[in-house]
């Protein structure tokens, strides 16, 4: 209670961050840059982590910040990676326009499912995410002509980056172009959801029938929200299947869809750096696990994640906040 | 008021519930700034007849019309659009968000700048002028940041006030303002009543008759779903039949 009065008299409430965390997440993409020069053999796997952070950040606007729980969001991140694939194979591949183009059809797919599926909320929603992200799926595995069907889309190659940077197999390019587009995703993200139309997206989360009641159109709102994710997926999607030059039939399936969930939850949604935190974490323990015991690292993971829902509630991040609320008022 | 046009009024206004007539043939007027209270006994029909005024439920016939206008067949919505505020008895508000949060999207939403995706929300100073405005108004200044959910709950129901204001009602519907407030503190809430602009309608629903008397110009007694009688304060209080069925009810429940 103390420090809320005292934040009381400031003039103009911050909705942005404060000068540590501010001077921390700075730190943090600078270090990042140095990967392929300090770890040059974890570049690729560092390169994974990136596309996940901008999906699972993608989500974030939808789980985090408007209250929307999907369990079809892989099916906007195979659309990116598909279009960027198939574009590649056929018409063009130059690596900015497919992005954009995975971006484009991403966001159209959002739009035509977004429209349909809005109508209902919580479970009735999450239940048709999976529907649709079911029907896409098997929409891909059959049209084996376009897709590769169970092979996915295989030797997917690009041009080189602006005319001029080859994607190398040491994958520094790669790693650096998806951090690139992972940093103006973030920029763009903050940007949203402090600004009055992301404030709304939370009174929707908070409230719906309340927002409602002050005349906000919600469902356009929510829309709005769920096509802008869309498109950040469709980007992480594009960025996958450029980056490795491989799209596979999984970056359409359910497990992804959840994976990335779980990603979001285990480093707290809602905060914008959830998903900065819970990726990692994430594919660390993967990473590690699956080198203990190939054959059960699921269990594992598993056990971790009960701990992480039952004992951590509001992920790392939520954790971090309370040690830290707790840690000031034992200060006081 | 006298000889001005109704800014809200109903014309045979009836809602049934199945076979129960919870509201039935009622022909209310209010005028703009008048300052008036619905009272009535538990079950009288009271915030059925607010909602069906705020358009949350449907009339099974009669009209509802708001500055002369038709709203009957309007949403909820769209007569906030037409200047239609209100309360609810049961604390509705984004108990995780700040106070000055909660009445900025109130705002935001009016003044038509929710849509707004690429200023931050704090660059939009005119807007929270605003709400630094209302949260004066209703005093809650003090506590602009901190949440909702964590305010006392009287200060709540303030917090209630301060977002129907800031759509810049013409009518407003007090659905049990001081509902859950102790009788002691009640005056809080007619002082922030006071002070309420004098061109906007009040419709107060409240069963504090401390209260009601103090604050309504007008007071209309509500029974079985139609109006009994409707009068000065005075008037009322001096109302032998009202006397019989209401305030000697809780009179006694008071002593």
């Amino acid at each position: 209670m103390t420090d809320r009065s005292t934040a009381a008299i400031l003039p103009m409430p911050q909705a942005g961050i404060s000068g540590t965390r501010k001077a921390l997440s700075m730190s943090l993409w600078v270090a990042a840059l140095a990967i392929p020069t300090l770890a040059p053999g974890y570049t690729p796997l560092a390169n994974q982590i990136v596309v996940m952070i901008l999906f699972a950040l993608s989500l974030d606007l939808l789980v985090g910040f408007t209250g929307i729980v999907t369990l079809g969001h892989a099916a906007l991140f195979g659309t990116g990676a598909y279009t960027a694939g198939i574009m590649a194979l056929r018409w063009t591949n130059d690596p900015l326009i497919t992005a954009l183009s995975g971006m484009a059809a991403a966001a159209l797919v959002g739009l035509l499912t977004g429209s349909c599926m809005l109508r209902t909320k919580g479970l009735a929603f999450l239940v048709l995410s999976l529907a649709a992200a079911f029907m896409l799926h098997e929409l891909a595995n059959m049209a084996t002509s376009v897709t590769g069907g169970d092979d996915g889309l295989q030797g997917v190659s690009f041009s080189p980056l602006l005319g001029v940077f080859e994607f190398d197999f040491r994958g520094h390019t790669a790693f650096y172009y998806s951090l690139a587009c992972l940093f103006a995703a973030f920029l763009l993200v903050r940007r949203v959801v402090n600004s009055p139309f992301g404030w709304s997206l939370r009174g929707i989360r908070e409230n719906d029938a309340r927002m409602r009641a002050i005349g906000c159109p919600i469902y356009t709102r929510r829309l709005a929200a769920y096509v802008m994710s869309s498109a950040l997926a469709g980007l992480a999607g594009a960025l996958q299947a450029q980056t490795t030059q491989f799209v596979a039939l999984n970056s359409l399936s359910l497990e992804l869809s959840g994976d990335v969930l779980i990603m979001l939850i285990l480093g707290g949604s809602g905060r914008l750096y959830g998903a900065f935190v819970g990726v990692p974490l994430f594919m660390f323990a993967q990473d590690l696990l699956a080198k203990e015991d190939p054959a059960n690292w699921y269990l594992g993971q598993g056990l971790i994640l009960m701990v992480m829902t039952l004992f951590v509630p509001g992920g790392v991040l939520g954790l971090v906040e309370r040690l830290r609320r707790s840690l000031g008022r034992g200060g006081r | 008021m006298v000889g001005s046009a109704p800014i809200l009024e109903t014309r045979k206004l009836t809602r049934f519930f199945g076979p129960v007539r919870v509201t039935g043939d009622v022909d209310f007027a209010l005028h703009p700034g008048e300052r008036r209270a619905i009272i009535g006994p538990n079950g009288a029909g009271k915030t059925t007849f607010v909602n069906l005024l705020s358009g949350r439920l449907a009339p099974s016939s009669g009209q509802v019309l708001l500055a002369g206008q038709n709203v009957t067949a309007m949403s909820e919505a769209g007569r906030i659009k037409q200047g239609m505020g209100r309360t609810f008895q049961i604390t509705s508000l984004f108990p995780n968000l700040s106070v000055r949060k909660n009445v900025f999207l109130a705002v935001a939403e009016h003044e038509g700048v929710a849509w707004s995706m690429f200023r931050s929300a704090a660059a939009h100073r005119d807007q929270f002028e605003r709400v630094d405005e209302l949260l004066g108004r209703v005093g809650l200044a003090d506590v602009a940041e901190v949440k909702a959910q964590d305010l006392p709950y009287g200060r709540q129901r303030l917090l209630e006030i301060a977002v129907a204001l800031a759509l810049r009602p013409k009518v407003l519907l007090l659905d049990e303002p001081a509902a859950g407030i102790p009788t002691s503190e009640s005056h809080i809430i007619l002082s922030i009543l006071d002070t309420l602009p004098k061109d906007i309608a009040v419709l107060l629903i409240d069963h504090d008759m401390d209260l009601v008397f103090r604050f309504a110009q007008r007071i209309t007694v509500l029974v079985q779903g139609s109006i009994m009688v409707e009068g000065t304060p005075a008037e009322i209080a001096a109302n032998e039949r009202v006397r019989k069925i209401y305030l000697g009810e809780s009179d006694h429940a008071a002593a």
